[in-house]
């Protein structure tokens, strides 16, 4: 794919065609945007992505010309443009509401700004033309704004925006206003134009999903701040926060205290022994392994420390936290014969759980959770392991995976592709586990009020410190 | 049957207060001056029965519009009102657009207020609104006055009882009427509009006349036909303010009422300035027809 290749971000010979540096905006007494450092390349589709409030149109409206920054600077083309006016920037905006001049056709629309800069009529109307072609709209050039659709509306401000070839172009919540399918649609298109014009395109969303689909870089943003800026993938994989995690995406939140792992040989790992009835070694399906993992370098820690943290610093805390996962009892000898019994095998392989990393201790009562893949520097700290609903398995009987855990399914959410449990663990949290539906009948035999067992790899969670 | 009354309603009241009088003073228009009481004939009479109301209207005839284009102070009238009524609206308009404006761009906070300031001068009488002007403008007036202690002037300036007094009157009562439609049109503008004109390469001035203006046409157009229709047939300012030049077909309809008893004759001009505002009125209900198509 293209995209992997495109990576000028990676590149130190690359200048960006966009900085900002240390840019500050204030309003008053309260700061929009907080001393915020970001650099976006040419030919970029840059989504910035955060909930209402949090920035995003203030940010594009800087660029734009619309404010200028309290502090800091913002370069175009490594130019300062901290005082040049709207209508002297090489940057076109595509307004939230479209911005539509109700008084103007939609040929005239797409005109406007080509007629500020130009006097050549023929050149203005092969340009409109052009823009009408790309955009679809060649039918409507004569309607006025209100006489079309919402989604040619949309098509008009994109046309109107693109036609004066600008450098950058901005997008405010460009799709928010058109139904779901629409806006998957005009997605695809939207990348299409991208790439047909080479346009740097920044995009304002506070969709995830439309950010993942069409950016090739997604800068996270909460209260002002970049919270973490990398490609989509990574920011889904392997979010820096237990904010990202949780924006992007469904995600299950484990919290827990974090000690170190030896790195010795996985033999003696804390995970629970297999219940004493237990068929064969239950392989496991879904856990694939993040494309990003790495793998920490193994660093010996001793095992005292775990128990010591365990008994200071965690004892103290469980008595503040209500969320149950931590005062899980233990399964009863019968709730473990009547797993026992369900034969399901899921067909896997048995993992090798690699040394090191973290060990999770969230329940008193329950093995610790391994996170092979988690940073050593957290031991000791509070922790979230954030698991992405795909990457749990679930299964009858007990699976032989480096985590496994118990509980009763409360709801099943069968979405045709993809099935999500709802399971309940004995303390009350709830944990998603998706699962694909490749087989016609596959996992029927798992339905509401079942007793199961969830399960992932060592690796397939993402160990971030806990700051709530 | 509901919704034939319904729609009814505002037609009788349309009967009741616009058509009947209307031809009643037809009717009077067409009829002869008389010493008596109505000072008109003939009296329609339907003791009769039929042979009276044909001999009623058999003495109904067109002397008076005749009247009115042998003597040219009537249409020399019509013209000087025209010719005063159109500079008025188009004063009214230069100062109340950008009051208007203004007003627009206010802070949201403070809308309500300037907007209750614009209404405020309706709380008090006309009548007394414009005799207070007579005393700014008089030659030991106010004005006058701050002027001579200011040592602009050595003579009092004329003012009033001359057709700027009338000017001034004017544009001042009715410019509330010209303010509110162009503000209730600026104020709907999307703000964004002006960015995105910006944005695409305008100056803030070529963005207010590429954008702003065409967009507040409709309340240009309200304003300046609330403005010109009543100023047309107005009375009052002419009167007190204007001077013995000032001509208006106002003043000419109360004189004829009034100082000549003439009923026939004042009647007759008023049908002919109904006439005349006729058009405007039929183009303004239009541009209010063409403004909700384009909301709607
Ligand atoms: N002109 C302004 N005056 C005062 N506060 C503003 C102004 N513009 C934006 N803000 C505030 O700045 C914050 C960020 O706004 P915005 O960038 O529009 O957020 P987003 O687009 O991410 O929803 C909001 O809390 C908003 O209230
Ligand atoms: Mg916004």
């Amino acid at each position: 794919m293209a995209q992997s290749v495109f990576a000028p971000w990676d590149d130190p010979e690359q200048k960006p065609l966009i900085q900002f540096v240390n840019v500050t905006k204030r309003f008053g007494d309260f700061t929009a945007i907080d001393d915020l450092t970001l650099d976006i390349y040419e030919k970029e589709f840059f989504a910035l992505l955060g909930p209402s409030g949090c920035g995003k149109t203030t940010m594009m409206r800087m660029l734009a010309g619309f404010e200028n920054p309290t502090k800091g600077h913002i370069l175009l083309n490594g130019k300062v443009i901290d005082t040049v006016p709207p209508n002297k920037r090489a940057v076109n905006m595509m307004f939230q509401s479209y911005a539509l001049f109700p008084h103007l056709s939609v040929w005239d629309n797409i005109a406007f700004g080509l007629r500020r800069e130009s006097k050549d009529k023929d050149a203005i109307a092969a340009r409109v033309e052009e823009m009408l072609r790309l955009t679809r709209l060649t039918k409507f050039a004569k309607r006025k704004p209100h006489q079309i659709s919402g989604g040619q509306r949309q098509r008009v401000a994109l046309a109107r925006s693109l036609a004066k070839a600008p450098k950058l172009l901005l997008l405010d919540e460009p799709l928010g206003a058109l139904d779901r399918k629409l806006r998957e649609e005009t997605q695809f298109e939207l990348m299409d134009i991208q790439e047909k014009t080479g346009t740097t395109f920044v995009i304002v969303t506070h969709d995830q999903e439309e950010a993942m689909t069409v950016a090739s870089r997604v800068a996270v943003m909460d209260e002002g701040r970049i919270v973490q800026v990398a490609t989509p993938q990574v920011i889904y994989e392997a979010p820096n926060s237990v904010y990202v995690a949780d924006f992007i995406g469904d995600v299950n939140l484990i919290r827990g205290t974090a000690s170190a792992r030896p790195a010795a040989p996985a033999a003696e790992t804390p995970i629970a022994k297999p219940a004493p009835n237990a068929p064969p070694p239950e392989p496991e399906t879904t856990a694939a392994e993040p494309a990003t993992d790495t793998q920490p370098e193994p660093r010996p820690q001793p095992n005292a420390l775990g128990e010591w943290l365990h008994d200071t610093l965690l004892t103290p805390i469980l008595g503040q936290r209500d969320p149950g996962p931590r005062a899980l009892p233990a399964p009863t000898d019968e709730e473990r014969a009547a797993h026992a019994e369900t034969a399901e095998t899921p067909a896997s392989h048995a993992e090798d759980i690699p040394a090191g990393g973290l060990q999770i201790v969230w329940a008193d009562d329950k093995p610790p959770l391994i996170a092979a893949n988690g940073d050593e520097a957290l031991a000791g700290k509070k922790v979230v392991l954030a698991l992405r609903p795909e990457k749990v398995g679930i299964s009858k009987t007990r699976p032989d995976a480096a985590n496994a855990m118990q509980g009763k399914v409360i709801d099943i959410a069968y979405l045709g592709n993809i099935s999500t449990y709802h399971v309940e663990l004995p303390g009350g949290a709830m944990i998603k586990a998706q699962t694909a539906n490749t087989r016609r009948i596959s996992r029927r035999d798992i339905t509401w009020e079942d007793d199961v067992w969830l399960s992932f790899t060592a690796t397939a969670g993402v160990v971030l410190e806990d700051v709530s | 049957m509901r919704r034939a009354v319904l729609i009814g309603i505002p037609y009788l009241w349309l009967v009741a207060l616009f058509l009947v009088p209307f031809l009643i003073v037809l009717k009077i228009s067409l009829s002869d001056i008389a010493l008596a009481r109505p000072p008109y004939m003939p009296q329609l009479d339907l003791s009769e029965g039929l042979s009276g109301l044909f001999a009623f209207l058999a003495e109904l005839d067109f002397e008076n519009f005749v009247f009115l284009t042998q003597d040219s102070l009537y249409w020399k009238a019509y013209l000087s009102s025209l010719q005063i009524a159109f500079t008025a609206t188009f004063i009214t308009l230069l100062v109340g657009y950008p009051i208007a404006y203004g007003m627009a761009r206010a802070a949201q906070e403070w809308r309500p207020t300037l907007l209750m300031l614009v209404i405020l001068p309706f709380w008090t009488s006309f009548l007394i609104r414009v005799y207070s002007w007579m005393g700014i403008l008089s030659n030991e007036g106010v004005l006058n006055q701050l002027l001579s202690w200011l040592g602009v002037i050595d003579a009092p300036l004329q003012i009033l009882n001359t057709n700027t007094a009338v000017y001034i009157g004017i544009v001042y009562t009715y410019l509330p009427f010209m303010i509110l439609p162009i503000y209730s049109a600026l104020e709907k503008m999307d703000e964004s509009l002006l960015e995105a004109a910006e944005d695409l390469g305008c100056s803030r001035l070529s963005a207010f006349w590429l954008v702003t203006l065409p967009l507040s046409k409709s309340g240009v157009i309200a304003g300046c036909f609330l403005v010109f229709i009543p100023t047309l047939g107005e009375f009052v300012i002419p009167s007190l303010l204007g001077g013995s030049q000032t001509l208006m077909i106002g003043k000419i309809l109360w004189e004829e009422f009034f100082s000549n008893r003439d009923w026939p004759v004042a009647s007759a001009v008023a049908v002919i300035l109904l006439l005349i505002l006729i058009i405007p009125i039929i183009l303004f209900q239009r541009n209010e027809q063409k403004q909700r198509e384009a909301e709607g």
